[in-house]
């Protein structure tokens, strides 16, 4: 079957840079990334080839400087990840066929990464952020001798097992939303890092990480716009290990921050009066007495005004707000 | 650049995170060099699992026996009593670091059954239990803060004075060729997959640490032995994990039966992998296969224990050849794996080549001998990646630093930068490589004879004169993989040639070794390893040394 490709291509040495422009441009904030000259191959294969079956056959046969970086071929190594169509996929999990969308497949470096070469594109990002989850076990004490495991349940383990299911490819990094307007959020595959850590009943530092974790650039960045869940290939779901986080932190005490007041704020809101509030939620969220946060949203509230998009001043209660109040009893938790 | 560190581990695989983190341990400067990121290492592809013999009523002899039985009584006995013997601290101490090993109802660490073995002893993570084992030593190497010089190629080591003392690498970032010079180096760089079309293994796994060792003077052993996995997906050659047989499913025929009934009455689908390779190809050959695969059902065992125990390959089946084995069972067929042989070593790592330690599928210790169990090959690599870093760190101790290797670092570059200036004259690495790994899966795979590896190394004869005018179909300095590529395939080359050649050798069927002019296993003569050793402008020379018996005399082999 014939399948057409067209590469994003890019090379430091500026080998071909001549006839640079995206066939349109990236959104932003990817706006940016570095020019790269887009090039179309056509190649034969059988109809159930993936994307990563069509660049070796292009590297292998027409054209050996075309630089993608690969090794499994199966969705188990992490090499492969990149743009398909302007999303993040394993390019070896990607099947042409699915892919190909008005006659081709585009595939390109990631522009929310550093890109390296064609479709190799720098990790540093990624694996700096790794490492600030503190990714590894501080043992609970005392450690069992030398011919005897932590005795823990196997539901316990079962629990961290869709962590560690993770391949590392940064798929979820690469087209997360939080990420891409401040590079400091550690990011969704170094948080579901930091709950397979903190999660762990062999750990002995769940309370100190959950005080990490709760810090500007932690699990309160995240946006819930979904794409990590939605780009895993290996369905880790980065996103529900966040909330998991998020309510243990929480538990542990590490509530004097933004991100537990702005949640404090909404369940409030819609228990009081069974809607949200959103003039009091600013201010809630940053704390009533931060007058410099506050003095700092006053530019946006005035741009809003000026657009008649502020809140109705006067909040109004739903009818029935008595039910919404039974709701929040039933549940339970720390709003009954 | 000139880069100094006590010791040098190549390959950033299970054996060498592991020789490093213990090199580092014992107070060496270490360094370790890989050409991809270490999380990207093959290691990461074993599914099934790791043996050890921790359980109650099980012990390290008895694993030991079923190794030796396993190997066809090639592998030396002293060794796998160490590597037995080592298995329970050494799984044990990845529990402790983190690894979320399967439990049973007491919360103690649980076991599924494995090819070849005669307990339950393999412990495991799902079927991702080597990548799991491979996160969790790559963070300890970050906590240890061991330097890892990443998607670094290795050209060639550094010999001086009759001792190693570093290497030569290319940075693929820069495409700079820099000088690492050590006291010590370990070669972990895995296996040769490559050389075999189709094979399970990664586009990676190319035999860089076979060749470079060899090339350097170290000597390699039991090339001939070269594993067949029983279940490789139709098509595309991907691993079905043996923990699929572990947990019960079935080999059938193209008439639904369980043909291993003729083969191994007793173990049935968990005999040894040669024998079920074996049992497979044969069926096939005889028309009872359906397009040159048998299936792999794994029906009886329903969507729970599938889902569960074996997400990875449930998967691969479905994203691959789009099958649902919860519903339908797989075609599968035997595929080249592993090697058993390498770079000859003892139990301490310790190659011919004085200052070069081996480790982990690249060294043959032997512990697999003519055939490796399942769920083997992640124990040697972490006992032996071990063993290797300790003995290093305490080697370098008495070694004086070097100012040598510019001279090597200099010839390295030339020869580099001749490579990229051949012109094309119509032959590609690409071509080169696939006519070499089709021909050595055709005539150096299951069943061998004396016609087809003469041919086999007639072969290997012209396509090294192809390799010669071979053209690098990239200019570039920045991630220049063409040149990689070329590189890798002159390193193939070395490897199946000396495959070849000790496949010849072995006048006898033992193992994965299956000579249908010598069909019988010969014990008064072929109790012993082949060695071979590079000889510049010649044959390599060959070489023969006794298998050590200690405790268990050769009997009949069956299942």
């Amino acid at each position: 079957m014939q399948f057409t490709i067209e590469v994003g291509r890019y090379s430091p040495e500026g080998t071909y840079a001549d006839s640079a422009s995206p066939p349109q441009g990236f959104p932003v904030p990817w706006d940016k990334s570095p020019p790269r000259r887009y090039q179309t191959f056509t190649v034969d294969l059988p109809e159930h080839a993936v994307v990563l079956d069509a660049l070796i056959a292009i590297r292998e046969y027409q054209d050996e400087s075309l630089a993608v970086r690969c090794a499994c071929r199966s969705a188990i190594c992490g090499s492969c990840a990149m743009w398909v169509n302007g999303h993040a996929n394993l390019a070896c999990k990607s099947k042409l066929q699915d892919c190909t969308k008005d006659g081709k497949t585009r595939v390109e470096a990631p522009p929310s990464m550093p890109v390296i070469r064609d479709l190799v594109w720098g990790m540093d990002p990624f694996w700096k952020k790794h490492h600030a989850v503190t990714p590894w076990l501080e043992n609970k004490q005392p450690v069992p001798g030398p011919r005897e495991e932590y005795r823990v349940e196997n539901a316990a383990m079962d629990e961290l097992l869709q962590e560690v299911s993770c391949i590392n490819c940064g798929c979820c990094l690469m087209d997360c939303e939080s990420f891409a307007v401040n590079a400091d959020f550690l990011g969704p595959h170094a948080l579901a890092k930091a709950y397979r850590y903190a999660g762990d009943p062999r750990d002995a530092d769940a309370k100190e990480r959950l005080g990490e974790y709760s810090k500007d650039g932690g699990v309160w960045d995240c946006t819930h716009c979904y794409e990590c869940v939605q780009q895993c290939p290996k369905g880790v779901a980065p996103l529900e290990q966040i909330l998991k986080l998020r309510k243990m932190a929480v538990d542990a005490g590490f509530t004097n921050n933004a991100g537990t007041r702005h949640a404090d704020a909404f369940a409030e809101s819609v228990r009081g009066s069974g809607r949200l509030n959103e003039l009091t939620l600013m201010p809630k969220s940053t704390g009533m007495f931060n007058v410099v946060r506050q003095l700092k949203t006053l530019p946006s509230a005035i741009a809003m005004l000026r657009a008649g998009k502020l809140p109705p001043i006067i909040h109004h209660k739903i009818p029935g707000v008595q039910r919404i109040k039974t709701i929040f009893q039933r549940v339970g938790g720390r709003f009954k | 650049m000139i880069f100094d560190h006590d010791v040098v581990v190549v390959g950033a695989g299970l054996a060498g995170m592991r020789a490093a983190l213990e090199a580092a341990r014992s107070g060496a400067d270490v360094a370790v060099v890989s050409k991809v990121h270490p999380v990207r290492s093959h290691s990461n592809a074993a599914q099934g699992g790791i043996n050890a013999a921790i359980g109650e009523g099980d012990s390290w002899e008895s694993h030991a026996f079923d190794t030796v039985k396993g190997a066809d009584y090639l592998a030396d006995q002293d060794a796998v009593e160490v590597m037995c013997e080592e298995a329970p601290t050494d799984v044990i101490e990845f529990e402790h670091m983190g690894v979320i090993f399967y439990r049973d109802a007491e919360g103690k660490l649980g076991t599924r059954a494995f090819g070849g073995a005669s307990q339950a002893r393999t412990y495991f993570v799902g079927d991702i239990t080597g990548q799991a084992l491979l996160m969790t030593l790559y963070d300890q190497i970050l906590k240890a803060g061991v330097k890892v010089y990443e998607e670094w190629f290795g050209t060639a080591l550094f010999v001086e004075d009759g001792a190693c003392r570093g290497m030569v690498a290319l940075d693929s970032l820069t495409g700079e060729l820099h000088l690492l010079r050590a006291k010590a180096v370990i070669d972990a760089a895995g296996g040769c997959g490559r050389l075999y079309e189709p094979s399970t293994n990664a586009l990676i796994c190319t035999g860089d640490g076979y060749a470079l060792a060899y090339r350097a003077g170290a000597a390699l052993m039991d090339m001939e032995m070269v594993q067949y996995h029983p279940t490789t997906l139709a098509g595309s050659g991907f691993l079905m994990t043996e923990a699929a047989r572990g947990e019960g499913a079935f080999l059938l025929d193209k008439n639904g039966g369980r043909f291993m009934k003729k083969y191994a009455p007793n173990k049935m689908e968990l005999a040894s992998r040669d024998v079920v390779s074996r049992a497979e190809a044969t069926e096939i050959a005889q028309g009872n296969g359906i397009d040159g695969n048998v299936l792999l059902d794994l029906r009886h065992l329903g969507r729970d224990v599938i889902l569960k125990k074996l997400p990875q390959i449930h998967e691969v089946a479905l994203d691959y050849i789009g099958i649902d084995m919860v519903e339908k069972p797989v075609p599968v067929r035997p595929g080249m794996h592993y090697m058993m042989g390498g770079v000859k070593t003892d139990v301490n790592g310790v190659t011919t080549l004085p200052g070069l330690y081996a480790a982990g599928e690249v060294a043959c210790v032997s512990v697999h001998g003519g055939n490796r169990l399942g769920a083997n090959s992640l124990l040697d690599t972490i006992v032996f990646g071990r063993r290797s870093g300790k003995h290093a760190a305490q080697y370098v101790k008495n070694v004086t630093p070097t100012t040598g290797g510019e001279s090597l670092l200099r010839a390295e570059q030339e020869r580099l930068r001749a490579l990229l200036a051949r012109p094309y004259k119509g032959e590609t690495h690409a071509r080169v490589r696939l006519d070499l790994a089709t021909m050595m899966d055709r005539n150096v795979g299951i069943y061998r004879d004396e016609a087809g590896l003469q041919s086999a190394l007639r072969g290997i004869g012209e396509l090294r004169a192809r390799y010669e005018s071979v053209w690098v179909g990239d200019k570039s300095r920045v991630f220049n993989q063409a040149l990689q590529f070329v590189l890798e395939l002159g390193y193939l080359l070395d490897i199946g040639e000396a495959v070849v050649r000790s496949a010849l050798l072995r006048t006898e069927s033992r193992g994965a070794q299956s000579r249908t002019d010598y069909p019988e296993r010969n014990d008064t003569e072929w109790l012993k390893h082949i060695l071979l050793t590079y000889t510049p402008g010649s044959e390599p020379a060959v070489s023969y040394v006794p298998v050590t018996i200690t405790r268990w005399k050769p009997e009949v082999r069956t299942y």
